[in-house]
């Protein structure tokens, strides 16, 4: 099946980050193609790679990053909601890109599942 | 429609606002702190009781032993992220 | 087909949503757009942002049948009531449906995103 998740929610500040990733990569471990991750709303603030994150605790951004290395999995940042948020080019880690929000209709349309990460 | 709800019942009415919309027989999947909805001995634990004759209700795992949970409502099914990929391979989900 | 079921002004889920569904209108004919619980606020007539500076984006909500051809407007009937309101105080008056219509809704469209 092919799968679309969508993260409305930041990191650490919630769980749903941390649910979507998990998700993720269950799904890619079950065989199944994860067409997009769409970051939107405070989602954009998984993207940046300014996280300094003490040694005990994860990576978010970093995680991300290695879950698509190993399954080309593509990560698309809203450009409308990042640019509210000071996420631009700049600060956007490897493997993250920003897009346009008909991305986000496309990945509706096109899915089999659409699944929403929220606070 | 899986119905995933995230939020704990004691803090939110999420669960309860859903419920007036997922036809019965709609699986209802509780995780992060919506896991707490299916604590034993809880307040709450007749009114889940009612859910539950109208719809399966799972936990997630993972958010159940994160949260030192060890006591869950009688007949509350507890899937890992594995089994929630399947909920959603079976059903089209709604985040609430 | 999108969902409001948050308030406006006290988080963005409102107004980035309507950002998400005029992007939706430009491609999808058959776009379906819902208000339940708190997402029926966000239609009140009356808003007033002078003192606050937040935007008010109610006037894309009133544009998104006339201007973005979203035909497809829907309202659980039992939200607006738990409020205290009726169609009479909202800026556009989509068709009421009772709440044991939405599940089924949501299983007829491809995807469902609540905002």
């Amino acid at each position: 099946m092919k799968f679309g998740i969508l993260i409305l929610e930041g990191p650490y500040q919630h769980e749903a980050s941390d649910s979507a990733y998990n998700f993720a990569k269950a799904a890619v471990e079950k065989g199944h193609e994860i067409s997009r991750v769409f970051f939107y709303q405070d989602g954009v603030l998984n993207a940046t790679k300014l996280m300094d994150v003490q040694r005990d605790d994860r990576h978010i951004q970093e995680r991300w990053t290695d879950l698509s290395k190993e399954h080309g999995i593509e990560y698309i940042v809203c450009v409308a909601a990042a640019k509210r948020r000071g996420i631009v080019d700049e600060v956007v880690a490897e493997n993250f890109k920003i897009g346009g929000l008909g991305m986000l209709t496309d990945l509706a349309i096109e899915a089999d599942r659409l699944v929403t990460f929220r606070a | 429609m899986l119905h995933m709800i995230n939020k704990s019942p004691f803090e939110s009415n999420s669960l309860e606002d859903c419920l007036r919309y997922a036809s019965d027989g709609s699986p209802i999947l509780l995780y992060e702190d919506g896991i707490y909805g299916a604590l034993a001995g809880s307040a709450l634990e007749a009114r889940m009781k009612e859910i539950m004759a109208k719809h399966d209700v799972y936990v997630l795992k993972e958010d159940v032993a994160l949260r030192g949970i060890e006591k869950l409502i009688d007949g509350v099914k507890e899937v890992d992220y594995s089994g929630f990929v399947g909920l959603v391979e079976e059903n089209k989900a709604a985040s609430w | 087909m999108v969902v409001f079921r948050t308030a406006p002004y006290g988080s963005i889920y409102s107004f980035e949503g309507l950002e998400n569904v005029v992007m939706m209108a430009a491609y999808e004919q058959d776009l379906t757009v819902l208000f339940i619980d708190d997402g029926v606020l966000a239609l009140k007539k009356g808003m007033d942002n002078a003192a606050t500076g937040i935007k008010d984006f109610s006037p894309t909500f009133k544009a998104l049948e006339p201007v973005y051809d979203v035909e497809k407007l829907y309202i659980d009937g039992d939200s607006l009531k738990a409020r205290g309101l009726t169609l009479d105080d909202l800026i556009i008056q989509p068709e009421v449906i009772a709440a044991d219509q939405v599940d089924k809704m949501m299983e007829d469209q491809r995807n469902t995103m609540i905002f």
